[in-house]
């Protein structure tokens, strides 16, 4: 098997019911899968939710996380999104102390990469942005000389290209 | 029908051929218990003194009966006192149900007295828990909970109701029981290249686990064994497939396995694991496992394929129907020189006698073994009398060892054998224990004194902690932290004060004797052997080691 390290987001289909998120996380724990992030969100069907995982790890840990998780009887299907194949999405908000000498640079960055000043005050804004975690990375490193306060990031939540056989 | 919540529970419970529970009533448990009293010609409650007996009863009752063991308790300590009998099902695969009362829906989270969350303690050592507080979820919860623990690979599941819902009224309508989630699929290519594997091998050794007994594929395994012309080893899970006669058999491999079974498969160029999972006490060193041969895994759980160590071919399979379809493309085969090998190997053997005692721990299971029928069901404890029982005993059946494997849970064995000897009274139930682990659980002799079981209880009495002083001993320098305990207990006396019979033995002829006169008892008796502090498990691999770390004497 590749023992190489790898990044793997996995999109996970379970029921839609109270302690869910316990048991695929308390699996995670207990058979020590280390995760980058964790995402759960509704689905078009109110039955089932969605949980993205992004897990970094060898070909044997990606197995392992994979063929433990779908032993759950909550969920319902597991498969990794291939990166060729799918679109990733993570949003970001980010508050940065500002007063107007910077104000016209930090919206110039925000243009650049397609963002939003959803809140602005005489000495604040926040920033908002939607993407690939890569863009926002890169964003994070452009905004890094700025004085910023606070900074949220969803983790990541994805989607296939093709249309599934069988949900 | 209308039915209440407890009448529905029990109604559910007939409709799975449940007709023997296990359990210990309480406050929450209280219409559940009134339940049962209702249902008693159909139902048998089997009281324990505590409920972690009647979780290992419930569990002994399914190994020894094949049947889904059932066990019931209150809320709060009740549902806790069942944490350890039903991580032990888990560790072994063992298909159990477990029904616990909570306090009522309305007192939830609100630390009710003997309130607990056990669904969420439960949830790391059950295959899936139910928490049902609406009377609706009931019937799906527990016909849901029987699929379960019987589908795939085999555990438990709980299911907890609050009291409310024990008392609630319903429409009970009769149904079937839910039909087993299907087994894993396997190709044809697969098997071909399984066979093709084992016709090219020139020493290929069997490992096989619960996996086999649990499938049900013993006959098969012994047919491939046969037509392929190889030896095969096995965990403690799988102790008595082959015959002990059957030179075939090379006993158990691991950490206190056989030299003959440590070597083969050392030394073999292809190793074929069936239902057996590479555990920490096998592959006591993943890395150099089996170093020389190719390695094959079959087994019913995809998670179990290449998780502790790399194989280099992976089956997801039950091992009856793919031993089924293997067989025909096995090629009969000569492995005269290998198998005579093998055999030679098993002429050494590591039962290193202690010198400070006349009676060995050898000499009582070989007795045991002469003066008992091939119906006998053995049960034990753990600790270093499991380690030489899976050694010593002359055993061929699939459903006559029944062992707590991988939790090791010491107290295991008295609970397991009244489990055992209430489901197969025809047969006699012999449990096997040390005086560390009796002493955890011997307050179930009431149990079996009041349920009239005639469990012979054989206390191997080194009066130390043994396993752990045997590690003392070799690798911490003597130093015996908390390993001998200076207890004074006199085990004969303690017997007659439950109202059970008591005997010791210091000499195989007293053991004989005593035995001899135990068959006859009707009820429970106890035989308390004075066994030397010193005798050892031999041979042994120390954790983490190989073949070439073997302790032999």
């Amino acid at each position: 098997m590749d023992k190489q390290i790898k990044k793997e987001v996995i999109s996970i289909l379970v029921d839609n019911q109270a302690n869910v998120l316990t048991r695929v996380s308390s699996l995670f724990g207990r058979r020590g899968f280390n995760i980058d992030s964790l995402t759960v969100s509704a689905t078009n069907d109110p039955k089932l939710s969605r949980i993205t995982v992004v897990f970094t790890g060898t070909e044997q840990g990606l197995h392992q996380i994979i063929t433990q998780t779908s032993k759950l009887e909550v969920v319902k299907k597991i498969f990794t999104l291939n990166a060729g194949n799918s679109i990733y999405r993570e949003l970001l908000l980010l508050k940065v102390k500002t007063d107007k000498s910077e104000r016209s640079a930090i919206k110039e960055i925000v243009e650049i990469y397609r963002g939003k000043i959803v809140d602005l005050s005489k000495n604040s804004m926040i920033i908002e942005l939607t993407g690939a975690s890569e863009k926002l990375d890169g964003f994070m490193d452009m905004m890094s000389c700025y004085d910023i306060v606070e900074v949220c990031r969803t983790g990541i939540t994805g989607i296939g290209r093709d249309i599934p056989e069988d949900l | 029908m209308k039915v209440t919540g407890s009448q529905l529970v029990a109604e559910i419970l007939l409709e799975h051929g449940v007709d023997t529970v296990f359990g210990y009533p309480g406050g929450t448990a209280l219409n559940l218990y009134d339940t049962l009293y209702e249902y008693r010609d159909k139902i048998k409650h089997v009281l324990t003194a505590h409920e972690q007996g009647a979780a290992h009863a419930a569990d002994g009752y399914c190994r020894a009966t094949g049947k889904t063991g059932v066990v019931f308790a209150t809320s709060g300590p009740g549902a806790t006192n069942l944490v350890t009998g039903i991580a032990t099902a888990f560790m072994d695969s063992i298909p159990m149900v477990a029904i616990t009362a909570n306090v009522p829906d309305n007192l939830i989270g609100r630390d009710a007295f003997q309130e607990i969350c056990i669904t969420g303690v439960a949830m790391p050592i059950t295959k899936h828990t139910f928490f049902v507080n609406r009377i609706e979820d009931l019937a799906d919860a527990l016909r849901n909970a029987f699929r379960i623990a019987n589908s795939g690979r085999k555990g438990p599941v709980l299911v907890d109701i609050t009291k409310d819902v024990t008392a609630a009224e319903t429409d009970y309508k009769a149904a079937r029981p839910l039909p087993l989630n299907p087994v894993p699929e396997f190709s044809d290519e697969e098997v071909q290249e399984v066979a093709s594997m084992i016709n090219a091998a020139e020493r290929p050794v069997v490992y096989f686990g619960g996996g086999v007994p649990a499938a049900n594929a013993g006959r098969e395994l012994l047919e491939l064994l046969e037509k392929a012309d190889m030896p095969a080893t096995y965990t403690l899970m799988a102790a008595g497939i082959l015959g002990y006669d059957n030179d075939r058999n090379l006993g158990m491999v691991g950490m206190h396995g056989s030299i003959a079974a440590n070597k083969a498969v050392d030394r073999a160029d292809l190793v074929i694991a069936i239902g057996a999972r590479f555990s920490d006490r096998v592959a006591l060193n993943p890395e150099r496992f089996a170093k020389k041969a190719q390695k094959v895994q079959i087994d019913i759980d995809c998670s179990e394929i290449n998780k502790n160590v790399l194989v280099d071919f992976g089956v997801t399979a039950d091992a009856k129907e793919f031993l089924t379809k293997l067989l025909p493309l096995i090629k009969k085969k000569d492995h005269k020189e290998w198998v005579s090998q093998a055999t030679e190997w098993k002429k050494k053997t590591g039962d290193v006698k202690c010198q400070d005692a006349d009676l060995h721990p050898s000499e009582i299971i070989h007795a045991v073994c002469d003066l008992t029928d091939k119906e006998t069901i053995y049960v034990t404890d753990v600790g270093q009398h499991q380690m030489w029982v899976a050694q010593y005993l002359k055993h061929d059946k699939t459903k006559d060892f029944i062992t707590s494997g991988g939790l090791g849970t010491m107290g295991f064995g008295y609970g397991a054998a009244i489990g055992a000897q209430t489901g197969c009274p025809e047969k006699r139930v012999i449990h096997f224990t040390g005086d560390g682990s009796f002493h955890m659980n011997l307050n179930e002799a009431c149990t079996a004194v009041s349920q009239e079981l005639p469990i012979i209880t054989i206390i191997m009495n080194n009066r130390v902690l043994g396993m752990v002083y045997q590690w003392q001993t070799s690798f911490y320098g003597k130093r015996y932290a908390a390993t001998t305990p200076e207890r004074k207990t006199n085990f004969p006396k303690l017997a007659e004060a439950f109202g059970a019979k008591g005997f010791s033995a210091e000499n195989p002829k007293e053991f004989e004797e005593a035995f001899k006169a135990a068959l006859k008892e009707k009820g429970p008796v106890w035989i308390d052997c004075a066994i030397a502090r010193d005798e050892r498990v031999l041979p042994m691999i120390p954790g983490g080691g190989t073949i070439e770390d073997m302790i032999i004497g």
